[in-house]
């Protein structure tokens, strides 16, 4: 290899959220979503307000998502998204966000067509930091591991209510960057489960996991929800409430300002 | 009389070489562990095998007849033509045998609630049916598509006391059904028993489905064995997803001397783009759980597929046929809806039976092979299902009934 790798961003995104005393904000869109170019504006307009970024890779079957983040793909595919796209768009993003955190995620099926090396170049080519796989458990990382780790790319693990201690250390061994708590065992976009209940869990992982830091997500829709769950996770994950911004605003250069005002209360709930 | 032995396992996570495997979300990687704990602890019970021999014995009426189908035999001149009847079990279709199967290791686990996907319907039915027998709240998910092609199996499923809820997402066939089915499981597997269909998804359901479904194949072998005193030459079976076919095929693959054929469904054709045949025109992806044979685009993406058979109309393959094809143990053929069509009406004519729209792809196919055979060779059929829900459908494209759509 040529150029030296740039190391992972998301470290130093909590180290610098830990000095200045908040947690992480982590807001998700999905590449493409309504269309490539509405869809940079609305990057670039959530990434001011976030700490990381999570940038969807539009798959035909969502296999994990509720019905926002299901039509946010499909909109994004029938709008003529390709791989490409979700690079190009990612690179806008890190163009104009040096420091910011940045996390690819998707299903198995899109990179492993591509080929994880090629995908992993191209990912980390764009300014990603991390990727998320939604359907690629740590026992199935032997198709991922090695090409990830060789561009320099956290591999971000996913844990639930489910987890046993033996899967959340068996995720922590093979997870760079943060956990993504899933807060509740349903689907993106559902309600939140009962807030005790999270907050033990997510001490249990920090237990186990060496300290990795925990973000915590599927069903944060409120500034007040937010608000709770900085108190004792390193970031908040808000996806469906902001996608839901794309279908509710009555044309779409109503979105932008609308995601923007929602990030912004979002942000202001996980400082406090 | 079965063989309860497990022979050519997937390794401990549940590869068939590079195949298959657990590529499921984080939350469902504990319910799959239960399930197949469950399952191994009880293949080990010989009261569960009991029991599930008993009810394929005096509920779904095994052992099915292995009929040799001489006036087709003649029609078609060359091979003997043996057909394994599933279509007589209760029920109508092999299906039967899995949701016995997984219902009794749903209640020996606990559950009040079984779920389930379906394509054709048939598979609905068997969860329907084996639900009521069990008394547990049943809901089973459907491609708005398949419910309007399939409409006497939706309507069965509602009289058998359970849910039908239409899926419209992605094509609204059956891996949207699939696929809304996994979202369900994904918050509700405490209490709920996902009944998976077909020979795919993720570990333990290849390995699980096969197993429940094997009886089929350990049948067939026998009764050649007692009525032609030798192995078919040929056993040959549709695939979907692949439950009838590792059914069927899997007790026959240590018989070296038996060829093993998947009939794929060609829809308007194998060049025409408009198919389903995985096996034959996919390539290696992920869905569903598992790596396998996927109809998919360049950059990932899954494609809608095509066959008059909703049974038949799945993108992926179970990933256990896609290792067997790759070691040179199975071969491919595939017959288009026109030859499915043909074959549905050779049989009934010749020998009084009508075949579901998914077996008549394997007879098509098989009735070819046995053509360009000698009459002292054998050609076994796995006739999986009845046709009677394919009626509207046979109807339609013979004319006699209006289509609407």
């Amino acid at each position: 290899m040529s150029a030296p790798i740039t190391t992972s961003r998301l470290p130093a995104v909590f180290e610098r959220c830990k000095q200045q005393g908040r947690t992480a904000l982590v807001g998700y869109l999905t590449a493409g979503d309504p269309d490539v170019s509405t869809s940079r504006e609305l990057l670039l307009a959530l990434a001011e307000q976030t700490d990381i970024l999570e940038i969807g890779m539009p798959f035909s079957d969502p296999m994990a998502d509720g019905p926002v983040i299901q039509a946010a793909s499909e909109r994004a595919l029938e709008a003529g998204t390709h791989i490409a796209d979700v690079f190009e768009l990612t690179k806008n993003v890190r163009d104009a966000h040096p420091d910011l955190g940045i996390v690819l995620m998707g299903y198995a099926n899109v990179p492993y067509a591509m080929g994880f090396d090629l995908f992993s170049q191209r990912a980390k080519a764009a300014g990603a930091d991390g990727v998320l796989i939604v359907d690629i458990p740590a026992e199935e990382g032997h198709i991922c591991d090695a090409s990830l780790k060789q561009y320099g790319l956290d591999r971000i693990m996913l844990l639930s209510p489910t987890s046993t201690d033996e899967r959340i250390q068996l995720a922590s061994d093979c997870a760079s960057g943060f956990i993504y708590y899933v807060s509740l065992n349903g689907i993106t976009g559902a309600d939140m489960g009962d807030m005790q209940s999270i907050h033990d869990k997510v001490n249990h992982i920090k237990a186990i996991s060496n300290d990795l830091p925990v973000c915590v997500g599927f069903g944060v829709k409120t500034p007040e929800q937010a608000a709770q769950v900085a108190q004792f996770s390193d970031g908040v994950v808000v996806g469906s409430h902001f996608v839901a911004h794309i279908t509710q605003a009555a044309t779409k250069a109503d979105i932008k300002p609308a995601l923007s005002a929602s990030a912004a209360s979002m942000r202001k709930a996980v400082e406090s | 009389m079965y063989n309860l032995d497990i022979t050519h396992a997937p390794d401990a996570g549940g590869h068939f070489g590079k195949f298959g495997g657990r590529f499921a979300a984080e939350t469902l990687m504990q319910p799959l562990k239960e399930i197949e704990e469950a399952f191994f602890e009880a293949w080990q019970d010989e009261a569960f095998h009991t029991e599930r021999l008993d009810l394929l014995k005096n509920y779904v009426g095994r052992a099915t007849p292995l009929y040799h189908a001489k006036q087709l035999t003649a029609l078609t001149g060359g091979a003997q033509i043996y057909l394994k009847r599933e279509d007589l079990t209760h029920t109508g279709a092999h299906k039967i045998n899995n949701t016995i199967g997984q219902g009794l290791l749903a209640r020996r686990m606990g559950k009040k609630r079984v779920i389930a996907e379906t394509g054709a319907g048939q598979h609905g039915v068997a969860t329907a049916t084996v639900a009521a027998m069990f008394g547990m709240q049943c809901d089973i998910y459907m491609g708005r598509e398949d419910m309007a092609r399939q409409m006497p199996n939706v309507l069965r499923m509602r009289l058998l006391g359970a849910n039908v809820i239409p899926v419209d997402s992605g094509t609204a066939t059956l891996k949207d059904a699939v696929n809304e089915a996994l979202r369900n499981w994904v918050a509700t597997c405490e209490d709920t028993f996902y009944i998976f269909g077909t020979a795919a998804g993720p570990h333990p359901y290849p390995l699980l489905v096969r197993q429940f479904h094997t009886v089929i194949g350990q049948e067939a072998r026998a009764q050649c064995l007692e009525q032609a005193g030798r192995l078919p030459d040929v056993a040959v079976a549709c695939v979907g997803g692949g439950s009838n076919a590792m059914g069927l095929l899997h007790p026959f693959r240590d018989d070296e001397s038996v060829r093993l054929v998947a009939v794929e469904a060609a829809g308007y054709g194998l060049d025409s783009g408009q198919h389903a045949a995985s096996l034959a025109k996919g390539k290696a992806g992920i869905l569903h759980g598992n790596l396998t044979y996927l109809l998919e685009n360049d950059e990932g993406q899954v494609k809608g597929t095509h066959s008059i058979s909703a049974g038949l109309d799945y993108p992926g393959v179970g990933p256990e046929l896609a290792y067997m094809l790759e070691q040179g143990r199975l071969e491919l053929e595939a017959s288009s809806d026109d030859e499915a069509l043909e074959a549905l009406q050779v049989l009934t004519r010749s020998e009084g039976i009508i075949p579901a729209l998914e077996s008549s792809h394997a007879l098509a196919a098989g009735t070819r092979l046995a053509e360009s055979m000698s009459a002292d060779q054998i050609v076994l059929i796995n006739l999986s299902g009845r046709g009677d829900k394919d009626m509207n459908t046979v109807f339609k494209s013979l004319g006699w009934l209006e289509d609407e759509s």
